[in-house]
């Protein structure tokens, strides 16, 4: 690929999916469209370039955003963040929402799906205390494809094997042949829509925690910033925000704060503790927009 | 430094599962059968042991049912590595008091995985 031709496809995933690529992710780009080339009968990467350049395959250029944005996942991937989510988000929403009975979270880089499903298990081992509360899981990712495996709930073997518990794969899927597929009770759990970042997300209504993992990493700063900024306007006033390792709030924005000792953990903005933010529910905070 | 003893009647697969063991920090012992193996536990009993099923001599289930009996058998954590990758084989395995299961064919990340699951990471 010519330096022109990597400068074209920089400035197109930029505009296109909010991805920014660095001049050493080259082979990152040929990694993944070679195969997405020679899938379409596409000779080479420059032939590919020049398709999209004449803008005229629309189904090119939505194969090629997704290629290169779609992001491995697996199940309780980092296992922290879940054991927070059991630990401490969980509880501290059961007790601040007791009113209502209403808890709404968002996977905002669903992925394959791995993400959600693993919360809602989570969630059903943990039924017996959520007798008559709606709970509310929504997948969002910008790839149609990925969406389509993650509605199908079908993994393979190995899949099935990074991260999941062997009692769990045992109580919550269904083998068939080399394959796996998690039962209907928890696919049905899960809402899936298609959605880029950078667009409006602001009809998805208001979170009570969402996970944003693993996906900021790819944007630039003044892109994360916003991002990070709208995601706050969508939750709500105790809600949790839950970033990847590699991830921060710092110095993006001030909507967030980090809940102590809890790394990848954070409160919306100006609240410091999972306590203080209770506090906050009991003296009239709002809890839900709709 | 935790002990890991690998049973595997494959050289092959001992090798590759020491390689990736031996990087996440254990130090391994190997037993190619599951009677070999009980040995070597009555011997020096591990922490950890990654156990195939299939085995001459002595299988990995028959093993493992001899090994909780023993005296501080209970203690190592047992995750089954095996070519069986049915429902019916899993259930068994954690019946006889498996504490994870591996489908053959492995890698690192998967060892890696499961190790961290029962809290040998």
């Amino acid at each position: 690929m010519t330096p022109t031709e990597f400068e074209f496809l920089k400035t197109f995933l930029k505009t296109r999916s909010g991805l920014v690529l660095s001049n050493e992710k080259q082979y990152l780009v040929e990694s993944r469209l070679l195969p997405l080339a020679r899938k379409g009968g596409i000779a080479s990467l420059s032939d590919l370039v020049i398709r999209l350049q004449k803008g005229i395959d629309r189904k090119l250029e939505t194969d090629v955003v997704e290629a290169m944005t779609t992001n491995e996942s697996f199940f309780f991937r980092d296992k922290t963040p879940f054991d927070n989510f059991t630990n401490t988000m969980l509880p501290a929403l059961l007790k601040a929402r007791g009113d209502r009975k209403r808890i709404r979270i968002w996977c905002a880089a669903a992925s394959t799906g791995q993400e959600p499903y693993s919360l809602a298990m989570l969630l059903k081992e943990a039924a017996a205390k959520l007798a008559g509360w709606r709970i509310e899981i929504i997948g969002t990712d910008i790839s149609n494809e990925v969406l389509d495996k993650a509605k199908s709930g079908i993994y393979s073997q190995f899949e099935v094997q990074r991260g999941l518990p062997i009692q769990m794969l045992l109580k919550y899927f269904t083998q068939n042949g080399d394959m796996w597929q998690i039962n209907p009770e928890i696919r049905g759990m899960v809402q899936w829509r298609m959605l880029n970042l950078l667009e409006n997300f602001s009809s998805l209504g208001e979170f009570d925690v969402i996970f944003c993992r693993n996906v900021l990493i790819y944007f630039d700063q003044p892109t994360k910033s916003d991002i990070l900024n709208r995601l706050a306007k969508l939750m709500s006033s105790d809600g949790y925000l839950v970033l990847g390792a590699a991830e921060t709030v710092v110095g993006l924005s001030t909507a967030f704060q980090p809940v102590p000792g809890l790394r990848g953990l954070y409160h919306r903005g100006g609240v410091s503790s999972p306590g203080a933010a209770r506090a906050g529910v009991q003296t009239g905070s709002r809890l839900f927009a709709s | 430094m935790k002990t890991c003893l690998v049973v595997d009647d494959s050289s092959v697969i001992r090798k590759v599962a020491r390689r990736i063991l031996e990087d996440l920090d254990f130090s391994i012992a190997e037993a190619e059968d599951g009677k070999a193996a009980l040995e070597s536990c009555r011997k020096d009993m591990p922490d950890a042991i990654l156990l195939d099923w299939n085995m001459p001599v002595m299988d990995g289930l028959e093993f493992l049912t001899a090994l909780r009996q023993e005296e501080g058998g209970d203690r190592p954590t047992v995750v089954f590595c095996t070519t069986e990758n049915d429902v019916g084989h899993i259930a068994k395995a954690i019946r006889a008091g498996a504490n994870e299961y591996i489908m053959k064919p492995f890698d690192r990340e998967i060892v890696e995985a499961k190790f961290q699951e029962v809290g040998l990471l």
